[in-house]
């Protein structure tokens, strides 16, 4: 049944889903749950968008597993089933390294009011009422207030509290301290409620346990499937255009950037001209790099930290942080416990980065350019693991172009768009009736836990079209 | 349907939703969300749930209407009467 090709698909659906991100499956598992007849295409030849892995040699490198919140569990027992849910661990040393402070923390509230009280003399009211302040956020809040106002009013003059709050976030959504002040302070007290977590078996592992669940649920999937665009006529979804054939379907729900899907897929023309005005304010979020170490079998380090957000830079500063040249990585380090089944040790750095200083590089450049940026992610790891270079024996880099070459996403964006991209993405099938779009949106629906959740919420908006 | 039908139907759902829910102390008259630890996602699995089950819409705007089993009948009674 399932990553048949597309010759095998029928003719119509009840919902094609197009893309198959966290979001893409959610929303695909969820409608199929509900008895709808769902088909999910993914252009790639494996389903999990850039909840992606890949391997080399004996290792696997997981792309985008870094650490998710608690509520995970609850999310994954609800759209998914138990298996997965209790496939879900902590990870309970995480590290920070910079001029400013050295700590490691658990990354839970109780930890950080410890740290705030102990290591930055700030007074216990202080502390709980910023938590109380940004447990008590919601989406449909006020946007007036920045980030940085937020951290003004309750730690004035303290950047390095500052960072201490706001670094892991700006790895984990590519927000800045000019972001609304609620997009933190959902996506932080998320993180808050009880630390990180992961899933044990790695990326892999938990993307075959969901194509085993839609496939029990009875969706139809197909790999290597590229819509070309999807079917508007008169103003409705009519199906997509696949392999120079239609498939029909009343209601096409686009796992797709945000903008890949009005620009590209669905077309401009299928919008009205007050849509695609405020279409066009949304701002999409910057793109990542990443360098991948495996080490050499039978070798092995002692724990440094699962996660350590590390910087030579001396502030907090977004803009440096997507630098070409950074100075701020986070390193993920699994090790033989993140895959029992396939015990090994690999490590992945993390930065933030713009296509456009990666895409604007001659051939010869841009090769240089990654292997500088190999050599500076090793420079870093080597103060916590002074041989990791003989240990070594696989390395590779990737780039903005690379996100963008695997996801499709304009600008290899890998965290979708600023807050008021999610609003486009809600009201997009009041505007073209049966047309659907899930995936990251609004900072707040991004990270593995946003793109399930709004899987859940736009299943729900497209079960309401389909039953209407 | 009667109100304690409604009622009835109601509890299974928030059981399938929180197999830990304690249906027992529930007070109709006190939000649910204090009482059960049910969150916004919980309320729309509620609304799709009801939806699959007797073809019922409730609008987003309609949401408050669930915020307790007392407020929950009374909004569903109407609509579920000829049920």
């Amino acid at each position: 049944m399932v990553y048949q090709s597309i010759e095998k698909a029928k003719d119509s659906y009840d919902v094609i889903v197009v893309g198959s991100g966290l979001g893409g499956l959610t929303v695909s598992n969820r409608l199929a749950r509900a008895g709808h007849r769902v088909l999910l295409l993914e252009h790639h030849h494996r389903l999990g968008g850039l909840a992606t892995w890949f391997k080399r040699k004996n290792h696997i490198f997981d792309v985008s597993l870094h650490g998710f919140p608690y509520g995970m569990v609850k999310t994954c027992r609800k759209y998914w089933n138990e298996a997965i849910k209790n496939s879900i661990v902590q990870l309970k040393h995480i590290v920070f390294d910079n001029p400013q402070f050295s700590l490691t923390t658990t990354f839970d509230r109780q930890d950080f009011t410890r740290i705030l009280q102990e290591k930055f003399g700030i007074s216990g009211t202080v502390i709980d009422d910023f938590f109380v302040t940004v447990r008590k956020m919601n989406f449909y809040d006020d946007l007036a207030m920045s980030t940085r106002e937020l951290f003004e009013e309750f730690f004035p003059g303290r950047t390095d509290v500052h960072r201490l709050l706001m670094e892991p976030i700006t790895y984990a959504n590519g927000s800045t301290l000019d972001d609304p002040a609620i997009t933190y302070g959902i996506v932080f007290s998320n993180f808050m409620d009880k630390g990180v977590f992961t899933f044990q078996g790695g990326t892999d592992h938990l993307i075959g346990m969901m194509r085993d669940e839609l496939e029990a649920n009875g969706v139809t999937i197909c790999t290597n499937s590229k819509v070309e665009r999807i079917v508007i006529e008169k103003g409705r979804v009519k199906g997509v255009m696949v392999d120079d054939r239609v498939i029909s379907a009343p209601c096409v729900i686009s796992n797709s950037g945000i903008t890949n899907t009005v620009d590209s897929l669905a077309g401009r023309e299928a919008f009205p001209e007050d849509f695609l005005d405020a279409f066009d304010k949304v701002k999409i979020n910057n793109s990542s790099c990443q360098v991948y170490m495996g080490i050499k079998p039978g070798e092995s380090f002692p724990d440094v930290g699962d996660l350590l957000f590390t910087s030579t830079a001396p502030n907090f500063d977004s803009l440096e942080m997507r630098d070409m040249k950074t100075k701020s990585r986070t390193f993920s380090i699994y090790y033989p416990q993140t895959r029992p089944a396939n015990p090994d040790y690999t490590v992945v750095a993390s930065m933030n980065g713009n296509y456009d200083d990666w895409a604007a590089l001659s051939d010869e450049e841009y090769q240089a350019a990654k292997q500088e940026m190999i050599e500076r992610s090793l420079v870093d790891l080597e103060r916590y693991i002074p041989d990791i270079r003989s240990k070594i024996d696989w390395l590779e880099a990737a780039t903005p172009k690379t996100f963008s070459r695997y996801t499709l996403h304009t600008k290899g964006a890998s965290f979708g768009t600023k807050f008021p991209g999610l609003d486009i993405s809600r009201k997009i099938f009041k505007v073209v009736p049966g047309l659907f779009h899930v995936g990251s949106v609004g900072i707040i629906m991004s990270g593995w836990l946003g793109a399930i959740n709004y899987g859940v919420i736009v299943a729900n908006d497209a079960d309401a079209f389909l039953r209407s | 349907m009667t109100r304690g039908e409604i009622k009835n139907v109601i509890l299974e759902i928030i059981a399938d939703i929180d197999e830990d829910a304690d249906m027992a102390d529930l007070n109709p008259d006190e939000p649910l969300r204090d009482q059960l630890d049910l969150d916004s996602m919980d309320f729309l699995d509620i609304v799709m749930e009801l939806r699959k089950r007797y073809k019922l819409q409730i609008p987003e705007a309609d949401y408050p209407e669930l915020a307790t089993l007392t407020s929950c009948i009374n909004y569903l009674e109407p609509k579920l009467k000829a049920l």
